[in-house]
């Protein structure tokens, strides 16, 4: 292989033009790190188009394909017969209307917002107190409070939900069991999952339990990067803990708070496993859909292709605005 | 401010009353962490009918092995050791081809300038945020399409296109982390090219490999929807969507069971998790502490 000669230029040869904005895609501005890539820049002639074939391969077929044909399909009169080969019938937006002008679309879309606000917001809240409290324990009882939340972790999300399924069982739950025989409250046979605001309660606690580690782990390495000094220095000059916490820690952190941020406000707004898992426990199905579930009740279960396509593109084009934050924030992190 | 003599016992005093308060919730945190897990394992070692009694137990007293056996042997329902092996084929299919090919692109956008590199890195990064279920319909069709339902290639085949972006992301991490100026130390000792990176390199990357691997490896055991979608056949499910059998909102459901079944597609995870995570935390928000 030949190797690729040294560009005088610091810059790369070929500026490319990034697709957000048009800064800081081409060289980092770090002068030591630009030199460094500088060596190989402008290198391999077709190599890097030879490595980049299989991933763009199966990435070009199995998602940029489905994503044109759901895109046809949104605007298509798209249902039963037209997957056992009948021809579909153009309908223009008619799919997007009909989706527009449905009262449960509306419902459903209100609901998924509503109810990722309130995870992403728990889950923060808490994740920021669990990663200051790890900040401030020793060795023994830090190492105790990581195996918890590492367990927690790792649970896979169907089985986490069927945990806790089980824990707020109608008839046997550990949950209805302490709160009747231990603190004397009339919770015998309560159903937790039959009214939908009690419903989005459990939902809630299973997916903040299981959000919340990734949340403290992330911010606690963040907060271990403060430097010392700078908090003691704030100490002198007599700022409290609150001001040190907010003026000087979250200043330090916010590039972390932010991205994670993100990460949760996408995942929580696509939840699907946690919330189709617990309507199969108890739950009544039309008043707890999520737009994930929704989706997959229409198409799938419905047969209305065509308005699921509809309902799916607007639901992808709302992550993608949602994530464009996430790919900002990232390439400017990572200086490309 | 009063005298020095006065605050410094109080802050002392305060001091310590923070300690015990810290302690107090580092213990609620370990608990409510911790208890789904305990309560998921205790109750699957325990007779269904002792789970279903008046009284809890929070140790199996009458420990029993009866849920796996009769869970493992079917219980009238999906089988269980094909959907073992179902979910083992499909991860470690997915892991080995996305490993490759993820590994290839991440060469290629780090150890190479080339027109496009960065529109290759933000398509990449709006893949990942695309929900599954919104995709469900048409990879259905496509699959539908190959013949390919109720198959490991064609769900692994749909894992692999899942977990690239993620995977070459990190993997663009982990290369990125090891400088060039070793590669370019053993090039000026006479190596060629190539051989530079496959006898430098590439050892340094292999921790990386091995954790990137494994969260694949995770993502693809646990996915959920797609399995649901295009493996419905028992013969062809796989683990979690075989779980999902034994939720039956008519009929009563047999939690001690349940349990056991949660448990056994938990392990595998949690094992390989702890085994990982250490490695892939930072990898999401890499850099981001640089400010």
């Amino acid at each position: 292989m030949p190797t690729p000669p040294a560009s005088p230029n610091p810059v790369s040869p070929s500026p490319a033009v990034s697709a957000v904005e048009g800064e800081r895609l081409t060289a980092p501005p770090d002068p030591a790190a630009s030199g460094r890539r500088a060596r190989r820049s402008g290198g391999g002639g077709f190599t890097p188009y030879a490595l980049l074939m299989p991933a763009l391969i199966v990435l070009a077929v199995i998602t940029g394909w489905p994503l044109v044909q759901l895109l046809i399909m949104s605007v298509q009169k798209f249902g039963r017969a037209q997957v056992f080969g009948a021809p579909p019938e153009f309908i223009g937006l008619g799919n997007y209307l009909d989706v527009l002008t449905d009262p449960e679309f509306w419902q459903v879309l209100s609901r998924s917002v509503v109810f990722a606000a309130v995870c992403v917001v728990t889950t923060m809240i808490l994740g920021v107190l669990v990663a200051l409290l790890m900040n401030r324990l020793g060795a023994v009882l830090r190492t105790l409070v990581s195996v918890g939340l590492l367990l927690a972790w790792a649970m896979p999300p169907l089985s986490a939900t069927i945990v806790w399924g089980w824990i707020f069982d109608t008839q046997y739950g550990v949950l209805n069991y302490m709160l009747t025989n231990w603190l004397g409250l009339d919770f015998a046979g309560h159903q937790w999952l039959i009214e939908p605001l009690s419903f989005f309660f459990v939902a809630t606690i299973i997916i903040v339990w299981g959000a919340v580690p990734f949340v403290a782990f992330t911010v606690y390495a963040g907060l271990t990067q403060v430097p010392e000094e700078v908090l003691e220095a704030a100490q002198l000059d007599g700022a409290g803990g609150f001001q040190r916490f907010f003026l000087v820690v979250v200043p330090f952190i916010r590039p972390i708070l932010t991205i994670v941020t993100i990460l949760q406000v996408i995942w929580d707004l696509r939840v699907f496993t946690q919330i189709y898992s617990l309507q199969s426990i108890g739950g009544l199905a039309e008043q707890t859909n999520t737009l994930g579930v929704y989706i997959y009740r229409v198409s799938l279960g419905s047969g209305d292709f065509g308005a699921g396509g509809a309902i799916s593109v607007i639901v992808v084009l709302l992550l993608v605005a949602v994530s464009i934050f996430y790919v900002r924030r990232s390439l400017k992190e990572e200086a490309l | 401010m009063t005298a020095a003599s006065a605050t410094v016992p109080r802050r002392r005093r305060r001091f310590r009353i923070g300690s015990l308060l810290a302690g107090a919730a580092a213990i609620v945190v370990f608990v409510a962490s911790v208890f789904p897990v305990y309560w998921m394992v205790n109750t699957s070692f325990q007779p269904n009918a002792q789970v279903r009694g008046s009284e809890l137990h929070f140790w199996p007293d009458n420990a029993t092995l009866d849920n796996y056996t009769s869970i493992i042997g079917g219980g009238g329902r999906a089988p269980f050791l094909p959907a073992l092996g179902n979910s083992l084929a499909v991860a470690l299919i997915t892991v080995a081809v996305a490993l490759v090919f993820a590994f290839f692109a991440a060469l290629a956008v780090t150890r190479f300038r080339f027109r496009s590199r960065a529109a290759f890195i933000v398509t990449i990064l709006i893949i990942q945020m695309i929900p599954a279920e919104a995709m469900i319909i048409s990879i259905f069709r496509l699959i539908d399409g190959w013949h390919l339902l109720n198959t490991i290639i064609g769900l692994s085949a749909v894992y692999i296109a899942t977990v690239l972006p993620f995977t070459i992301w990190t993997l663009r991490g982990f290369v990125n982390g090891v400088p060039v100026e070793l590669e370019e130390a053993a090039m000026i000792d006479g190596l060629s090219r190539s051989q530079a990176f496959w006898r430098i390199t590439f050892p340094l990357l292999a921790p990386g490999l091995v954790a990137t691997g494994i969260f694949g490896f995770i993502q693809a055991w646990n996915e959920f929807v797609f399995a649901l979608v295009l493996n419905p056949r028992p013969e062809a499910m796989t683990l979690p969507v075989w779980l999902r059998t034994f939720l039956d909102p008519n009929g009563g459901i047999n939690w001690a069971e349940l349990m056991a079944g949660s448990t056994l597609v938990a392990v595998p995870v949690v094992i390989f998790f702890l085994i990982v995570q250490g490695r892939m935390t930072g990898g999401l928000v890499s850099g981001a502490v640089k400010g």
